[in-house]
């Protein structure tokens, strides 16, 4: 009987340990009370605060052009990379991969590293430009992967059909192609804009002293102390990985009705 | 027909590879060249660095104060990793036996966690830990403590912070190893008379090995660079090789340095992979 309770147990003690820290920062963003420890109510005036604050709403700003740039051109080189390489048959491309995937398997400081030295030795200025340079490296690695994953799991024959019957290679890409490994770009861009927006490590080393990202600045200010207007800042940027990832999730788990019919 | 489709498809590919080729040579080959090359060479009286060729880089980190860094850093990865392991396992193993609608729920919240900003979850350990906390608070509350204890700024809070950061790498790893596992193995090893130890430590930990590596390697190598957590919740009492490169880089300026530290941990990095790919016979770390 013991084996009955025991794991269901384990498992939701841990799932709440898990969620314990995210859900203190969510209810003390809502306190009166500037003490976190004591609850003097509910409040919205921290959020009113937030959006009154200059360097925050810049640092926001920042962060989604960043994100938004770096994970347009992460999608065009991820995808159009996925398919020529796993429909290439050149020795190098095992090669191709290993390297391409390297930004993501380093640890994020040393990425960080590396581009805070590149950059300066190509007397770069630090700012946005870095910045988005830096997060494509680790954004087209993501993409790439996803959508590898699908192609793997794709049938060949439909595009081998598509160019017997004359199709250009473009037009293969575009008619067939594409529209069958679509949820997995869609869902593989999602989280890399989630990455993208949540990064921190990378971020720190690459950005300028004007530019700010949101995680550099929540970073700062948190090496400062506690702030109710930060647990505000928080909530929302929870609410928006838990939506990006969940979108993701419901997109990637989709599959087109073509390949359905064909497989 | 064949052989024309073929000729097409190699065209084709060659076009649609090219990115990947770039990408991996602008991002990834000369940036790289770049940073060994940089850590053999000197540094400059001020803050540049000169074109002198050296090895003391690499020599200096047998230094006391930088050997002990060292050490401190590669203690704490093990004892991350350790505990992210004991605690995973079960996790995963018991996930994986749920039913499937269960299952999906709990790897969904497990998931989400680790999407969300690693910054933002580390700031609500702070707030439950420091001196006026929720914890302490909670603790003399119901009359466990009669003041409170220092948590936050200690060893045990950047523990706390790194197996919290890095278990969902482990779970997620075991668990796609326990799903793939023939479960008809352990029942032949329990029909063969086994106790149901003996049936777990004879088959279902072999088999979920790669999992179990994977996991491992997925925790090891980022806790070693995790500077931030050791900043915000060690207070600057713990520092990691994470923390080093930073200050050689951010405070002392030193990129030659800061470069040869880099390097090593990749190395680091690197090794683990290449041994992994040994042992397991696969290509990719699993659960990635």
């Amino acid at each position: 009987m013991k084996k009955q309770w025991f794991p269901k147990v384990y498992l939701i003690l841990l799932l709440i340990i898990m969620y314990l820290p995210v859900i203190v920062v969510i209810i003390y963003s809502f306190n009166n009370s500037k003490s976190d420890a004591i609850w003097g109510g509910f409040t919205l005036k921290w959020y009113g605060q937030m959006f009154q604050n200059q360097s925050l709403m810049e640092a926001l700003k920042n962060s989604l052009i960043v994100a938004f740039i770096s994970c347009l051109l992460s999608t065009v080189i991820g995808t159009i990379g996925a398919v020529g390489i796993v429909r290439a048959d050149l020795k190098s491309k095992g090669m191709v991969e290993s390297l391409a995937t390297i930004p993501i398997m380093i640890p994020e400081i040393i990425l960080g590293m590396v581009f805070l030295a590149v950059f300066s030795f190509l007397n770069l200025p630090f700012g946005m430009m870095t910045l988005i340079i830096a997060h494509i490296s680790f954004c087209v690695p993501y993409i790439f992967i996803v959508v590898k994953g699908r192609l793997a799991g794709m049938d060949k024959s439909i595009e081998e059909a598509a160019r017997d019957l004359g199709a250009t290679p473009l037009r293969t890409f575009i008619d067939i192609t594409l529209p069958l490994i679509m949820p997995a770009v869609l869902s593989g861009t999602l989280l890399a804009f989630a990455m993208s927006l949540d990064d921190v490590v990378i971020s720190f080393f690459v950005t300028g002293p004007e530019t700010n990202t949101l995680p550099v600045k929540i970073y700062s200010q948190i090496k400062v102390g506690v702030s109710p207007e930060i647990n505000a800042l928080c909530t929302m940027m929870l609410l928006v990985t838990f939506a990006i990832v969940i979108i993701s999730g419901k997109i990637g788990a989709k599959k087109p009705k073509k390949e359905k019919e064909t497989s | 027909m064949k052989s024309q489709s073929l000729r097409h498809k190699k065209q084709t590919n060659w076009i649609l590879a090219l990115p990947m080729y770039i990408f991996s040579l602008i991002f990834v080959v000369i940036p790289l060249i770049y940073v060994i090359i940089l850590s053999f060479l000197t540094r400059d009286e001020t803050w540049g660095v000169v074109n002198e060729f050296t090895l003391s880089n690499f020599i200096r980190i047998f230094d006391k104060v930088y050997l002990k860094t060292f050490l401190d850093s590669i203690q704490l990865a093990v004892l991350t990793t350790v505990i992210c392991l004991l605690l995973g396992y079960p996790f995963a193993y018991f996930m994986a036996k749920l039913k499937s609608k269960w299952k999906n729920i709990c790897m969904l919240l497990v998931v989400v966690p680790f999407w969300t900003n690693a910054l933002i979850r580390i700031y609500g350990w702070i707030i439950l830990l420091r001196t006026k906390g929720i914890l302490n608070e909670f603790l003399i509350g119901i009359g466990i403590l009669d003041k409170p204890i220092k948590i936050l700024y200690t060893y045990p809070a950047v523990l706390i912070g790194m197996v919290y950061s890095l278990v969902p790498f482990m779970i997620l790893s075991i668990y796609s190893s326990v799903e793939k596992m023939d479960w008809t193995v352990v029942e032949a090893a329990r029909d063969l008379g086994a106790t149901r130890f003996q049936a777990f430590w004879t088959t279902t930990l072999k088999m979920t090995l790669p999992g179990i590596l994977s996991g491992v390697i997925l925790v090891f190598v980022p806790s070693v660079g995790l500077f931030f957590i050791s900043d915000l919740m060690g207070g600057g009492k713990v520092m990691l090789l994470g923390n080093l490169i930073k200050n050689e880089l951010m405070v002392a300026r030193d990129w030659p340095f800061g470069a040869a530290l880099s390097i090593i941990m990749m190395c680091m990095t690197l090794i683990f992979i290449g041994l992994y790919r040994k042992v397991t016979h696969t290509k990719d770390l699993e659960g990635l």
